[in-house]
């Protein structure tokens, strides 16, 4: 594992499709690619994809360690389907300036639908400026008065293959830019996917007496509902969540974001137990891993917010990744941030032992 | 089923305080099932054993409705409330409420403000019982009062101030009915929920009891088909039982609805599909219980949701006993 | 009453915000230990004391449960010029905090929340509430080195007032202080633990209720009671209404402990609240109800665990909470104690049925 298999992990999960709910493709994703690295792989009745890695060397575990990274991506559901368009409602937090003149691609469950299996492209549009009045021009348009146009003639469109409740993944390729920046859609949140596949790569070179689960979760962005069942399920000593925060970008308050090319922030506040910020901030210093402390004083907005109230209660941390144009099809992240993330988790895993228990408790 | 139907939406029970509608519920399926519990929430839970080889399925429907609760009782009797479970200020004015022992009183407006020029809100808002001075009035703080119209059943069309949930209750009710006698493999759980209004909270307790394979929620949803419904919803109420393929809180297990469909194709049962952008039901506490659970719900489409007078099709709910009882006959459900 | 107003005074002084719960935490774990067979802290740092009942087995497993933590801020950044920047820990009404004193970190350096003379500001702006972002904290420092000599960003701050008595006359006893929002329900729990009862008692002193009673989740999970009580200090909004208004003051200070039928988090159990007014007849303590519908307490996570926990509310009557001060009547915190102490008496299986 190096930065530049980060990179093309990351090129080819960004590339898959699964808003919230609809995760199964971006999920067999997840469990090819981290292939050689894990153990075990399996998928929960939420959809999220649990992946295990044993100690090495093999050996009783001395802990349980659970990282979280969500593999949902926000995206659009048909509400109706009328002569030939498709009405859309939200999955997550999509914003409708942003909708207007996009590309999407509609995947179709209806009978019949098989024959599409890498769904259908469909464009939303917006009308001439030519033919509307001013003011008009002016307004942000509704999401409901949008419409998706698959250019298909509306009696196949109404012939049965598409349903109502069908999901509609947003486009946003995959643009290398200068500086080792990349920009596509579902940054939020494969970014942190690539950083826990990568880190569960480079662990592949090291020893660690700790059993690691790495889960892609599912529908975070509709509620952390997947990492809620997972860690309950999966029932880790300790846990990281791993996801994005806020880039520093024009015409954004920068008391409200982060620097990219910095690395990883590592989130404090009452939702991350202090001993485990201290260990990693410990082990951040001794790799010169570059990172921020990044000030949360109440909901997290992550799974490590659902994650931590599980159960008996999981002592848990949050590495977040700086990324530009939040839920957009172009939000745009640093290769460094990802592999810097990455490297951090597997140096932090590799020096768990079964001291670190003890000491937690006298550290909260 | 229209006389179950009347005697379920004639009983009490706001959230919190079900104890009436849980005895009618209970007297409904006495001889019915093999056990019954009620839990520390107050959800009555119903257990149907199977013959065996099947699984722990859970079907749910809540037993209290919205209402509101007296908070404070001033010097000349009027009764000042707070909500209980979300209701719409505009659906309130003028409206008849009922408590638990049967007064009635009608909801006032604050003089203050003026309806003509904003939307009044619930905190101006009091119960009057018709009292002429403080003395007459029975009513304290903390007793509770409801909504409620009689049942009426015009055509297809059945009308009452609860069908959120008491139409549920009934499918459910009706589906131990036509079960009896009849033998199926799984262990039916069928938990008549409280406090549904107010959270989902009795499901979240009930589910982690119960730790089924499976659950369904039994619920009501919005319709498509009203003047300028918006957002725009291809629910409309007649054309069958609605499988929730999402709502405001959760997103249903995609195979789970598969096998509902597959069911009600071969059973010939009309079924529309569900997307609804405002509310959420039983299933959201449920699908997180432990470990997760494939969850999903089915609806009957309603008009005029938390308001006084909600309209469901009987076509429709007939469709929604016919589906689940299709359903929990197969030998595996998932 | 001085022991309760003795233990009141060093709860309410001590630092402890959400997140930062430790040094009322110690505090706590070294008043109970005596009285107590054992005590645990947890993942997220609740405090969990366990003490068998004297009764015969099966005893009732009953937790009561007070919350260490109040709210505060966190120091979000520290700007070239010396000054903090902050954002709130919980919910504090922001137009509390100009020009307020503060105490940050756990070595409580002093500062000011900054204010705007009036001289210098228009009518316009003289009127406008200011976001809590838009705030500055002045430790005294005059650049960024300096401040950070001593605060850094993340350090936890509450606002600073110290514990007064304001009243000593025996009929009216009333005292000034912050976090009695949940300081006053952590001392009436620690007196509660002073004897035994019947049955088998869980005392939990919870950590992070002002962010979204997550404490109190986990602590009830681990513990698995049959029943539970919060110990809370409430709304009081007893101050006079204008003459025409005739308005619930939620609670009124000098009433007596006040019972929850219903607030945004929980529905209380009928059965419960029967044996809380029971047990005040019993006793002769004179109780009120607080209007329903507001606030959120532990019980609202407490009941909804596991396969679900018959909970209630007791609320001692607190002026002007989630402010940098409040007021308690003396008399009220007792009662409390004492009504919870008596419940403790009578609770029995009975009680957590429900009917119908």
């Amino acid at each position: 594992m190096d930065k530049s298999g980060i990179g093309e992990l990351l090129r080819q999960l960004v590339s898959a499709d699964g808003p919230s709910g609809s995760e199964e493709a971006v999920g067999s994703l997840v469990k090819e690619l981290s292939g050689s690295f894990v153990d075990e792989a399996r998928i929960d009745a939420l959809g999220n994809t649990i992946l295990r890695r044993a100690p090495r060397p093999q050996a009783a575990p001395a802990g349980r360690i659970m990282l979280a990274a969500h593999m949902d991506e926000i995206g659009l559901v048909v509400t109706r389907i009328d002569r030939g368009f498709l009405h859309i409602g939200k999955i997550g937090g999509v914003d409708p300036r942003l909708i207007l003149g996009q590309t999407v691609t509609l995947y179709p469950s209806g009978p019949s639908s098989e024959s599409y299996p890498d769904g259908l492209p469909g464009y939303i549009g917006s009308r001439p400026p030519h033919v509307l009045p001013l003011e008009e021009r002016e307004r942000v348009i509704p999401l409901q008065d949008l419409r998706v146009d698959l250019g298909l003639a509306p009696e196949l469109v109404g012939s049965g293959f598409i349903r109502v409740g069908d999901r509609v993944a947003v486009s946003g390729p995959y643009t290398e830019l200068l500086g080792g920046r990349i920009a596509s859609k579902a940054m939020d949140n494969r970014a942190s996917v690539a950083a826990m596949l990568g880190a569960l790569g480079y662990l592949d070179s090291m020893t660690h007496s700790w059993e690691v689960y790495g889960v892609a979760t599912s529908q975070e962005e509709i509620g952390l509902r997947g990492a809620t069942a997972g860690a309950w399920a999966v029932a880790p000593d300790l846990a990281i969540a791993i996801d994005v925060t806020f880039a520093e970008q024009p015409g954004i308050d920068d008391s409200e974001t982060i620097a990219m090319d910095q690395g990883p922030a590592i989130g404090w506040g009452p939702n991350l137990h202090p001993g485990i910020v201290r260990a990693l901030r410990e082990t951040a210093d001794a790799l010169e891993i570059p990172y921020v402390l990044d000030p949360q004083p109440g909901a997290t907005g992550t799974d490590a917010w659902c994650i931590q109230i599980t159960g008996q209660g999981i002592p848990t941390g949050l590495l977040s990744i700086p990324v530009r144009n939040m839920h957009s099809p172009v939000e745009t992240v640093a290769l460094s941030d990802i592999d810097r993330t990455a490297r951090l988790l597997a140096a932090f895993i590799g020096r768990l032992d079964a001291e670190i228990l003890n000491r937690l408790p006298e550290e909260v | 089923m229209i006389e179950l139907v009347r005697r379920l939406t004639d009983a009490f029970g706001v959230s919190g305080y079900e104890d009436q509608i849980r005895s009618v519920i209970r007297a409904e399926v006495e001889g019915l099932a093999d056990e019954m519990r009620v839990d520390a929430l107050g959800n009555l839970a119903v257990l149907r054993r199977g013959t065996g080889g099947g699984q722990k399925v859970m079907l749910a429907a809540h037993m209290d409705q919205i209402g509101l609760m007296v908070s404070h009782v001033d010097d000349r009797g009027y009764l000042w409330f707070t909500s209980i479970g979300y209701l719409y200020a505009l659906a309130c004015w003028g409206g008849q409420v009922r408590f638990a022992d049967g007064t009635v009183g009608t909801v006032g407006l604050d003089g203050r403000v003026n309806p003509t020029k904003a939307l009044p809100a619930l905190r101006d808002m009091y119960v009057d019982v018709g009292a002429t001075g403080r003395a007459e009035v029975k009513q304290k703080v903390g007793d509770v009062a409801v909504f409620s119209l009689p049942f009426v059943a015009q055509g297809d069309a059945w009308f009452a101030s609860n069908m959120d949930d008491r139409i549920g209750c009934a499918v459910l009710v009706q589906l131990l009915r036509e079960l009896r006698g009849q033998e199926i493999t799984h262990d039916l759980y069928v938990v008549f929920t409280a406090q549904e209004e107010v959270g989902p909270r009795g499901a979240v307790v009930s589910a982690y009891a119960i730790d089924p394979d499976l659950a369904i929620a039994v619920d009501v949803t919005d319709t498509g088909d009203t003047p300028h419904a918006s957002p725009p919803m291809e629910v409309h109420m007649g054309r069958g039982v609605a499988i929730k393929v999402q709502d405001s809180g959760m997103i249903s297990h995609a195979g789970l609805n598969r096998r509902l469909m597959a069911t009600a194709d071969s059973a010939g049962v009309p079924y529309q599909l569900e997307v609804l952008q405002g509310g959420t039901t039983d299933a959201y506490s449920i699908q997180v219980s432990r470990q997760g659970i494939p969850t999903t719900a089915l609806s009957l489409p309603s008009r005029y949701i938390h308001a006084p007078s909600q309209i469901v099709d009987r076509r429709d709910v007939e469709a929604a006993v016919a589906l689940l009882r299709a359903f929990v006959s197969q030998p595996t459900c998932i | 009453m001085t022991e309760l107003s003795d233990l009141l005074e060093r709860l309410s002084n001590e630092f402890g915000p959400s997140g930062q719960e430790r040094k009322v935490r110690t505090l706590i774990r070294d008043e109970i230990s005596p009285h107590v067979d054992r005590v645990e802290v947890d993942a997220l740092g609740n405090l969990l004391a366990y003490k068998q009942g004297t009764g015969p087995e099966p005893r009732l497993r009953v937790m009561l449960s007070a919350h260490m933590d109040e709210v505060g801020f966190m120091v979000t950044r520290i700007e070239k010029g010396g000054h903090l920047r902050l954002r709130l820990v919980g919910s504090i009404d922001k137009r509390v905090l100009l020009a307020k004193r503060v105490l940050i970190g756990e070595a409580q350096i002093p500062g000011v929340i900054c204010s705007p003379p009036p001289h210098l500001q228009s009518a316009e702006q003289r009127v406008k509430v200011l976001d809590a972002d838009t705030l500055a904290i002045d430790v005294g420092a005059s650049s960024e080195k300096e401040a950070g000599a001593k605060v850094k960003v993340g350090d936890y701050g509450v606002l600073a007032s110290r514990y007064v008595t304001l009243s000593a006359d025996p009929r009216w006893p009333t005292v000034r202080g912050k976090a009695f929002d949940d300081r006053a329900g952590c001392s009436a729990l620690i007196s509660i633990l002073g004897r035994s009862y019947p049955v088998d008692l869980i005392a939990a002193f919870t950590v992070q209720e002002e962010v979204g009673l997550r404490g109190a989740r986990v602590a009830a999970y681990r513990a698995a009671p049959e029943a539970a009580f919060a110990l809370e200090g409430t709304i009081c909004d007893d101050t006079p209404a204008p003459e025409d208004e005739d308005r619930t003051a939620v609670t009124r200070m000098g009433d007596g402990p006040a019972l929850t039928l219903m607030d945004r988090s929980v529905v209380s159990h009928p059965g419960m609240t029967r044996l809380l007014e029971a047990a005040a007849e019993a006793q002769g303590i004179k109780i009120q109800y607080k209007a329903p519908g507001l606030g959120s307490t532990d019980s609202g996570a407490i009941h909804l665990t596991r396969a679900g926990v018959p909970a209630s509310v007791i609320g001692i009557p607190c002026r002007y909470i989630h402010s940098p001060a409040s007021i308690l009547n003396l008399d009220d915190l007792a009662n409390t104690a004492r009504l919870v102490a008596a419940a403790l008496e009578l609770i029995s299986q009975q009680d957590l049925v429900r009917q119908g």
